[in-house]
């Protein structure tokens, strides 16, 4: 078990933040000739490097602001850092508003292939757990019904549903483990443990110390993009008393 | 992950090819999925569009044929090309925004929407292609015709891989622009309704040239429009008979001949020009598309 399952090195993130919202052709021409395209650069990120080996779970703590939503962009592979080598071994399943990728118009069942296809899966490999997924969500009665019908307790459902079943080798959580009504809340719950259980390495975003110590056993620290402390998560969430202590005074 | 490896790439696309087929599953089955008559739609539409323009043509202005070929077929052909042209690009163009909610969250190759939209459109086009086929039989216009049926269609893939081609290169092109510059949709409408005058549906380059003056320019102009070529191609292949007649420079004057291009349809000419322009088309788009990729979720 001692083979990385995500290894970032020195990775660093930068933005430039247009002072104006510049998104016409007119306007942009304008401000070019003008000379007036200035940007402020924002380093949501700076030389953040950790590893994560397989079967670990990796608490993400920090205040808002502090870079946890870029890292995880970052990590699932949807922006791409300005500097640094990030490694990732494994399918990665983010559990981040469920239901995103989801089409409207296309019913349950037929979203269930499209989603396992957007994270990678075949439809072939999708139909094998197919009524699984079904019967974890408990929407089998409304299968058939484009998704456009269904609550946002119902999508999350089914989303969470898919992610879950495709046994991702990395997951990523974002402060999501209360999906739906009482009864499926506990049901996900026991999923995920029974993923933790089979060594699934887990990403968990929070701003909630309890969660994390709860569910991780690795953590680190965010401050101003930068990793400021990591290790355990008892000693991290120590420091990051510390710290908030600190703030207050 | 932004390895630029052919190989890296070529594993990836693998992996997501999949998603290529859903979503292309998903296009063409939800395209009139509320509708009553379903995918009857993808035959009726071209037909009834098809219907108001020749009734508009042959009616109003009293045409009835060119150069022997019903009008009603000679419309139908140009149309169902440019329609597929256009609505292929369009979506395209769109579908990077329209799918921001998935590209925000989760790694997809950017790439398969507008692939994937390109590809569910030539789905329907092919589809669509029957009706065509309908009424070519129903008008007979193979009659007196020497080559084989099998041949004329391997003859009409070359035109429509052209078509293809290109297509997917201005879609890629396309939806990188928009991404950024919303104007892009508005802009490239009023630009497709111009290309459709631009290209050789309504009318035929003939009509055009009689007694100009300059038609050796605007010959020339029209014919740097790719899809010029690409339906004319098209065209040739499924009507040549003997008497199809085309304009041709003869001793710096323009004289009306048969086309002696058997058996090849077309032109090398207009087969190279078109053809090499698809493929710069494509290698561009697909560059831009490539360049700005990372910096679509930016914008998004």
């Amino acid at each position: 078990m001692n083979e990385p399952a995500i290894r970032l090195d020195k990775v660093s993130m930068r933005f430039n933040l247009n002072r104006e919202r510049v998104d016409n052709i007119k306007e942009y021409f304008i401000k070019f000739m003008r000379h007036q395209l200035h940007y402020n650069e924002f380093w949501a990120l700076r030389d953040v490097s950790f590893t994560v080996q397989k079967g670990e779970r990796l608490g993400v703590m920090g205040l808002n602001g502090a870079g946890k939503s870029t890292l995880l962009k970052v990590i699932a592979g949807v922006m791409k850092p300005t500097h640094g080598i990030m490694e990732i071994n494994g399918n990665i399943a983010p559990l981040i508003e469920l239901g995103a990728g989801f089409d409207m118009n296309y019913s349950g069942g037929e979203n269930i292939y499209l989603y396992g296809a957007t994270l990678g899966f075949s439809r072939k490999q999708i139909k094998e757990i197919w009524k699984e997924i079904v019967d974890f969500s408990g929407l089998k009665d409304f299968i058939d019904v484009p998704v456009k019908n269904y609550s946002s307790g119902m999508r999350a459902r089914l989303g969470f549903a898919i992610a879950c079943m495709v046994e991702p080798d990395i997951l990523i959580l974002d402060e999501v483990l209360s999906v739906g009504d009482a009864p499926f809340k506990k049901k996900s719950e026991a999923k995920i443990m029974e993923l933790f259980d089979r060594g699934v390495t887990v990403i968990f975003v929070s701003h909630s110390m309890e969660q994390v110590e709860k569910l991780c056993n690795k953590a680190i620290l965010l401050e101003k993009g930068q990793v400021v402390a990591s290790g355990y998560t008892d000693s991290v969430c120590e420091e990051y008393k510390r710290r908030m202590q600190e703030q207050k005074k | 992950m932004g390895k630029l490896s052919l190989r890296f790439q070529w594993n990836n696309f693998m992996k997501y090819r999949f998603l290529l087929k859903e979503i292309v599953r998903k296009n063409v089955r939800l395209q009139y999925r509320e509708s009553v008559l379903g995918m009857v739609w993808t035959l009726l539409q071209p037909l009834l569009f098809t219907l108001v323009l020749s009734f508009v043509f042959s009616i109003l202005f009293n045409r009835s044929d060119v150069g022997g070929v019903p009008f009603l077929l000679y419309l139908m052909c140009g149309r169902l090309l440019f329609s597929f042209f256009t609505d292929s690009t369009k979506r395209a163009m769109r579908s990077v925004r329209q799918n921001a909610g998935i590209i925000k969250k989760v790694y997809v190759p950017r790439y398969i929407y507008p692939m994937g939209n390109v590809l569910s459109t030539f789905v329907t086009f092919l589809l669509s292609l029957i009706v065509l086929v309908g009424f070519i039989i129903y008008y007979d216009v193979c009659k007196g015709f020497t080559f084989g049926l099998h041949l004329r269609v391997l003859y009409a893939i070359v035109p429509i891989v052209i078509l293809f081609v290109f297509s997917m290169g201005v879609g890629l092109l396309l939806a990188s622009i928009s991404v950024f510059f919303k104007d892009t949709d508005f802009i490239y409408d009023v630009l497709c309704n111009l290309l459709f005058y631009l290209s050789p549906i309504i009318y035929s380059p003939d009509d055009v040239m009689k007694g100009r003056a300059s038609a050796d320019l605007l010959l020339k102009i029209l014919r740097l429009n790719p899809l010029y070529g690409i339906i004319q191609m098209f065209r040739n292949v499924v009507f040549y008979s003997p008497g199809l007649m085309e304009t041709v420079k003869e001793n710096g004057k323009n004289v009306l001949s048969e086309v002696a291009v058997m058996p090849f349809f077309y032109s090398e000419r207009q087969l190279l020009y078109t053809a090499g322009l698809a493929v710069v088309v494509m290698a561009l788009g697909a560059f831009v598309f490539y360049k700005q990729q990372d910096k679509f979720i930016l914008h998004l």
